[in-house]
């Protein structure tokens, strides 16, 4: 079996700060790190490697420095990494990202499972993933919390509102998975010591044979106006004290006086 | 700090700092009111860390000494106690790593490389630092079997260890060269774990007494051949300082983020601590402190991982270091002012656990004979 586990390197949430002039994310001195879902993907891909044995290929598309999420994408046990990089690629979205990845899988071939995050913590569009399998004309599956494959196909569970459903797709197939589909385990030591002797690819959009029409900037109908922070909520905050019935009482006269009934 | 570390080796020190955060470092607190935390001692070995110098042959990672400094350098940030613990286990299997038979290699390497403990025994209640006065007596009985009787004192990983390594008279008329060590699985008829120490710090690493009943070892128990047990211990705990040391950096560097954070918040006069120049001369110091300290630890390392005779950087490195520590430590707590006194801050347990880094492992005074005696022997 031949798994691709589509990663993104993404700042660090934890430290991330809007510049109060311009709205943009202040990216200076802020960590990089390997978007958290994609680590679940890459764990998912490490559990059906050690079950069924596969061969797993991590790829990223972003500038040369995104190599580092690849390369603790190959001491966390994958066997090879690509890194899409080119200008041609930069000011992409999601659509043009997708048709990116899409070409990657074409050119690696022989693929029967793509792995992804549901989203990426600083886009957070969780588009990427279904729109590359539309770029393939394969079948997705979006929310796993569970996977498995059997005799050719790939069964998941989504959660769902009100219900857990279990669905099934012929492989190849596209799957986007939540965190809850696994714990994300550490590097190894004895990984680490591998990681950088592995096959390591970086191909830009001649090496794809990529549409530079399709890419980055060119291939991309959004684009990102302003970014700016919600305003911040009504913080008036009132107490009410009393029994539960008391409390009751008060609070449905303050929503009639606020005309919230 | 411009450390040549390679790419590998800042991988692992990510990975080291990443576990830490989350998992080490919640749990020290606990650790110091509760002892020795075996569940995340399970969780350390099922990471790899604990195999992380050991050849790949048995297990291991097959990583140098620097990589090894890197791992308990990065644990003491989150617990001293959990780093100390894991320090200890090394000291002891790297005696069978660097001086065992091949059989004994084969044997128990892999278990140290997948996270069996070791602890190591040398020290008694009448001779600590006078290692070469020990009491404790092995004596081959007429099937060519070793019998051991006496005790040790201050023996850390003991009542949690899986195998020890015992230092034993042999041969008395040849004081030092007498001693012979030996290798003890802990369910060894005639090995009484005796009283658990109440320490004052390090409580999450386990220290007890340990009583040899005439405790029978089978001829392959003698590690290396009889009368090298002294040489051993000197020489593992030549490795031993370098990760002491490693553990006063990191320890240090754990309270000098707290000061730090806290000097930013509390305000007196009208501005934070930290903008006083009072506070501010406590950080410069201690600044300059922290990056000595890792630059002779790193230094240490190196020369071990070169292959060469550490014994002279390892002793500067963990004598400068575990003083700096325990000073800077002290130093936290006094920027934390009253609150730096109550259990609630965790500076309070810091304070207490670095001075063990003054005494285990050679006192800060043996170290001065160590040093002194090798600078004016040159």
């Amino acid at each position: 079996m031949k798994i691709l586990v589509f990663i993104k390197q993404v700042p660090d949430t934890e430290d991330v700060k809007l510049d109060p002039r311009t709205g943009n994310l202040q990216r200076e001195g802020v960590k990089s790190i390997l978007n958290p879902l994609d680590a679940n993907a890459i764990e998912c891909a490490m559990q059906l490697k050690a079950r069924y044995g596969a061969t797993v290929v991590a790829i990223s598309m972003g500038p040369p420095q995104a190599d580092a999420v690849l390369k603790k994408a190959l001491a966390l046990g994958c066997d090879e990494s690509c890194l899409l990089s080119d200008r041609a690629f930069g000011g992409a979205d999601t659509l043009a990202t997708s048709y990116t990845l899409a070409k990657a899988a074409e050119k690696i071939g022989d693929y029967d499972l793509l792995l992804f995050g549901r989203h990426a913590t600083d886009g957070d569009t969780a588009q990427t993933g279904p729109a590359t399998a539309a770029w393939l004309g394969i079948p997705q599956i979006t929310l796993a919390t569970s996977l498995d494959v059997r005799d050719g196909w790939v069964v998941c569970t989504r959660e769902i509102e009100d219900r857990i459903e279990t669905v099934r797709a012929k492989l190849p197939t596209a799957v986007t998975v939540c965190d809850t589909i696994n714990e994300p385990e550490y590097p190894t030591p004895k990984n680490i010591m591998k990681a950088l002797k592995k096959p390591r690819y970086v191909w830009n959009a001649a090496d794809l044979g990529a549409d530079t029409r399709l890419t980055g900037i060119p291939g991309s109908p959004s684009s990102t106006k302003t970014v700016f922070e919600p305003p911040k909520g009504n913080t008036d905050t009132r107490y009410f004290e009393g029994s539960p019935a008391e409390i009751a009482v008060q609070f449905v006269d303050m929503l009639e006086r606020e005309h919230a009934l | 700090m411009l450390m040549r570390f390679t790419e590998e080796q800042l991988m692992i020190r990510d990975m080291v700092r990443e576990f830490t955060e989350k998992e080490v470092a919640p749990r020290d607190k606990w650790m110091d009111e509760n002892g020795f935390d075996r569940a995340l001692y399970d969780r350390l070995c099922t990471t790899g860390l604990t195999g992380v110098h050991f050849p790949e042959e048995y297990g291991g990672a097959g990583c140098d000494a620097v990589t090894s400094t890197i791992v308990i350098h990065e644990l003491s940030k989150g617990s001293a106690s959990l780093a100390l613990a894991l320090d200890i286990s090394w000291v002891a299997s790297d005696m069978i790593l660097h001086h065992g038979t091949q059989t004994q290699k084969d044997k128990y390497l892999p278990l140290a490389a997948e996270g069996k403990i070791f602890a190591f025994g040398l020290t008694e209640a009448s001779a600590g630092s006078d290692a070469a006065r020990i009491q404790t007596t092995a004596v081959k009985d007429a099937d060519g079997w070793w019998v051991l009787n006496g005790g040790k004192s201050w023996i850390t990983n003991s009542g949690v260890a899986d195998y020890y390594i015992l230092m034993a008279i042999t041969d008395r008329s040849k004081g030092a060269k007498g001693i012979s060590a030996f290798i003890v699985p802990k369910e060894t008829e005639g090995l009484i774990i005796g009283k658990h120490e109440e320490k004052m710090g390090m409580r999450g690493s386990s220290t007890c007494e340990l009583s040899f009943d005439a405790m029978r070892l089978p001829p392959d128990a003698l590690l290396s051949s009889e009368g090298m047990g002294f040489k051993i211990a000197m020489q593992g705990l030549d490795g031993g300082r370098i990760s002491v040391a490693a553990i006063s950096c990191g320890l240090a560097e754990h309270a000098f983020e707290l000061a730090k954070a806290y000097a930013n918040e509390r305000i007196t006069f009208g501005k934070p601590i930290a903008k006083h120049q009072a506070i501010q001369f406590k950080f410069a110091d201690m600044a300059t402190d922290l990056t000595a300290m890792q630059m002779m630890t790193y230094n240490a390392a190196e020369v071990k991982a070169s292959g060469k005779r550490h014994t002279l950087e390892a002793a500067e490195a963990k004598l400068f270091c575990s003083t700096r520590c325990t000073q800077i430590c002290l130093e936290c707590l006094q920027i934390h002012g009253g609150n730096g006194y109550s259990k609630e801050f965790d500076v309070e347990r810091f304070v207490r656990d670095s001075k063990l880094l003054e005494i285990g492992e050679g006192t800060s005074e043996i170290l001065r004979m160590v040093i002194g005696g090798t600078v004016l022997g040159k």
